[in-house]
């Protein structure tokens, strides 16, 4: 359909306005080239519909669909609605917990139970971790957008602490399925506790270390403060979310402003873009504050691994989970942000409907208004900023 | 050297040939040493190990590597202009190797030692780009194209830099043979061009900060006009898909990457040779001769190809824009200033 697309009339060169030194007329011509699917900067199977005017960008038309896998239908269909979970797990790969919470969120409030404290706080630990492991691939991976490829072998060093930790809780080290509905699916296991604090003094100082490796790098800078700046005002038009919007200076995490869990009872700060390199939503704003929300949420593991309560780590619920009829809308920050699970229940063991709002699809929608103009190098850092996952976007 | 062959092989064309073929047998191996160096490097940079089953510590791994492409099925696809897109890869290669010609490895060694062989070395280093835009063309790719445009805006923009510092060399030796510019450094540390040349003190002191700058100035332009990181625009494999040697496989891309790891010689080797006393020995009189001569060329050079290595994997790229920024509103101004403050020290 795209294909045969006429552009706007606007970039459209007249070939008469072009004069060259030598007085003739040259027609120039814009290129529509195809980034992606198969691009090694689109983070996974986007197609960017790219119209160059030599390096600069003209237009950006995103191409979606390529990882579609019919989570919402598929969640229809299933017997139960903790067989959900395992589809939730795959939407976003690189936070699964994440989405696993979302959604047994959603059901323990269809169900109006009450989740018992311990698991409250395994759930945040879990959570901050993949937080932590969901950013560390984004700030690595943009690393490697802008031609830095030692930060993206020092983040996946990193993240495989937390991949080992996971592995110990629940076997997995991708998709766990470990947070079900009414509890998680294990207690932590022994020694647990000793082996995330240890990660939390080890990851501190590895901050520090990325940052002076890669995000005050004077060329880091140059390549992303003053690209791709997105104002407060498109970015809460567009309907972004998380980092994306707080690089943007929207003081708004729903860990704090919509709570859930025991985000409530633990100290910690939302972190903003200040545009402190350029301009206030720049490349480097959003890269910043997923650097800066790392720290907060090793502060958050430190405090709920101290606090961590002894008890049960499954609420009692039915057997076979029949909710009321009615619908419920839960929203979760999940680390690329506001991950909303929309439940119908016709009274049945099985949801009618399932819609997964989907913060790197909404988030990826606002990249053509914030790369017109900018150049072929920018574009693959813009992309990297928005940090999607296309898993997620196509669901 | 050449009377040396001529007494063995007699006067015939055959003494040309092996002068000629000679520095292939510096090439192959140092690549492969290269190959391995910056596999090694840039993995313990990154908490890696790299290679560890194929020999001791993978020693032999570049050996396998070389092996696996040779083997490599030589794909031209269908919408490429054939001849254009063999030819690319040897003329960038030739590039290279064409710049081993005048390099001084030792005293008794030179390529061709002629009196332009600093000129020389400009003009022929600047033959790969049209391999470079053959290779963008020739693809058909839209993405190799964008490479081959940015490579040729490139290298030309920083030829102006490292002709300008090659100039400030040659004011002080007054030559433009390597060979002499590099006799003319001789006997020891304090000789070097570095730091002023054989000169008397004062006027070293006064060059010392304008040739300090050079060298600076002269080594950045070095790594831009390899195409290497933070200037690996052209290649720049997160932008444009490995750019202008895209749709190359097998002996053909390997031959692009051997011309790139002798042309990051060539510039060490020239950076060596212009201010850091060539094959000269940092110690004067000691471990110095024909044969050290070549045992201090190869160690200087191969400092800075490490150093290239190490900038590569700490760097990341720069844009397009900034990087003509840096070459015509950085560079050239300051090396005009140093130009005309060597020549002022010069003339005093």
């Amino acid at each position: 359909m795209t294909e045969n697309k006429t552009l706007p009339t606007e970039y459209v060169t007249n070939p008469d306005e072009i004069k060259t030194s030598i007085g003739k007329t040259l027609r120039t011509d814009e290129m529509i080239i195809n980034m992606g699917p198969q691009h090694p900067s689109t983070h996974g199977v986007l197609r960017l519909e790219v119209v160059l005017d030599g390096e600069i960008i003209v237009d950006v038309i995103p191409h979606i669909g390529y990882l579609h896998r019919c989570f919402e239908k598929h969640s229809e269909h299933m017997t139960n609605y903790q067989q959900v979970i395992p589809y939730a797990d795959r939407m976003d790969y690189l936070a699964s917990m994440c989405n696993d919470w979302g959604y047994a969120l959603a059901v323990e409030r269809m169900l109006k139970i009450e989740v018992p404290e311990r698991v409250e706080y395994i759930r945040v630990i879990m959570a901050e971790l993949q937080r932590i492991a969901s950013h560390l691939i984004a700030i690595g991976t943009y690393g490697i957008d802008l031609g830095a490829f030692t930060p993206f072998l020092w983040c996946f060093r990193d993240r495989e602490r937390i991949l080992d930790l996971f592995e110990m809780t629940c076997g997995a080290r991708l998709l766990y399925n470990y947070i079900w509905v009414g509890g998680v699916s294990h207690d932590l296991p022994p020694k647990f506790v000793e082996r995330a604090k240890d990660f939390c003094t080890y990851f501190r100082p590895k901050i520090k270390e990325l940052n002076d490796l890669l995000s005050f790098n004077e060329i880091f800078i140059k390549r992303t403060a003053n690209i791709g700046v997105l104002p407060a005002d498109v970015a809460i038009n567009y309907g972004c979310s998380g980092p994306m919007l707080r690089g943007s200076g929207v003081n708004w995490d729903l860990r704090r402003d919509d709570p859930y869990g025991i985000y409530d009872k633990l100290e910690w700060e939302v972190r903003v873009g200040k545009g402190e390199m350029g301009t206030i939503g720049d490349c480097w704003d959003r890269y910043m504050v997923r650097v800066r929300e790392m720290e907060q949420s090793v502060n958050l593991i430190e405090q709920a691994l101290d606090k961590l309560p002894e008890g049960n780590v499954q609420a009692a619920i039915p057997k076979r989970i029949r909710p009321e009829v009615g619908e419920m809308y839960v929203r979760t920050e999940s680390p690329r942000g506001e991950l909303g699970f929309y439940i119908i229940s016709d009274g049945s063991t099985s949801p009618y409907r399932v819609k997964a709002r989907s913060p790197a699809f909404v988030n990826l929608s606002v990249l053509p208004e914030i790369s017109r103009g900018a150049m072929i190098g920018d574009l693959v850092a813009i992309v990297g900023s928005v940090d999607i996952v296309l898993g997620e976007v196509d669901r | 050297m050449q009377e040396l062959l001529t007494s063995v092989l007699g006067d015939t064309v055959l003494v040309f040939v092996v002068l000629a073929a000679m520095p292939l047998l510096f090439i192959l191996p140092y690549a492969l040493v290269t190959i391995y160096l910056e596999m090694k490097i840039s993995a313990h940079m990154q908490d890696r190990v790299a290679y560890m089953r194929t020999g001791w510590h993978g020693v032999l791994q570049p050996v396998a590597d070389i092996l696996k492409l040779l083997q490599k099925e030589d794909t031209i696809h269908s919408g490429a202009d054939k001849t254009l897109f063999r030819i690319a890869p040897f003329l960038v290669f030739i590039g290279s190797y064409a710049s081993f010609a005048v390099l001084p490895f030792s005293s008794a060694y030179i390529g061709a030692d002629i009196n332009l062989g600093v000129f020389y070395l400009i003009a022929v280093s600047s033959l790969g780009v049209i391999g470079i835009l053959m290779a963008g063309w020739a693809s058909n790719n839209k993405w190799s194209l964008i490479g081959a445009v940015r490579s040729v805006s490139q290298i030309v923009s920083y030829e102006i830099p490292i002709a300008l510092s090659i100039l400030i060399a040659v004011m002080i030796t007054q030559s433009l043979n390597l060979q002499e510019i590099t006799r003319f450094q001789e006997g020891g540390l304090q000789n070097w061009v570095l730091f002023g040349g054989p000169l008397p003190l004062w006027q070293k002191l006064l060059l010392m900060p304008f040739t300090f700058v050079t060298f600076v100035i002269l080594m950045i332009a070095g790594i831009a006009e390899v195409n290497r990181v933070p200037f690996d625009l052209p290649e720049a494999e997160s932008e444009l898909v490995q750019g202008f040697n895209t749709e190359y496989s097998g002996m053909k891309f390997a031959i692009f990457y051997l011309a790139e790891f002798a042309n990051m010689f060539v510039v060490s080797a020239m950076t060596v040779s212009l201010f850091l006393g060539g094959w000269s020995s940092p110690f004067g009189d000691f471990m110095s001769g024909p044969l050290w001569g070549v045992f201090w060329f190869v160690t200087k050079g191969m400092l800075f190809v490490i150093l290239q290595i190490w900038i590569r994997w700490t760097l990341p790229r720069l844009r397009v824009d900034q990087l003509m920024h840096i070459s015509w509103k950085v560079m050239t101004p300051f090396l005009f200033v140093c130009i005309f403050a060597v020549g002022l020290i010069l003339v005093l």
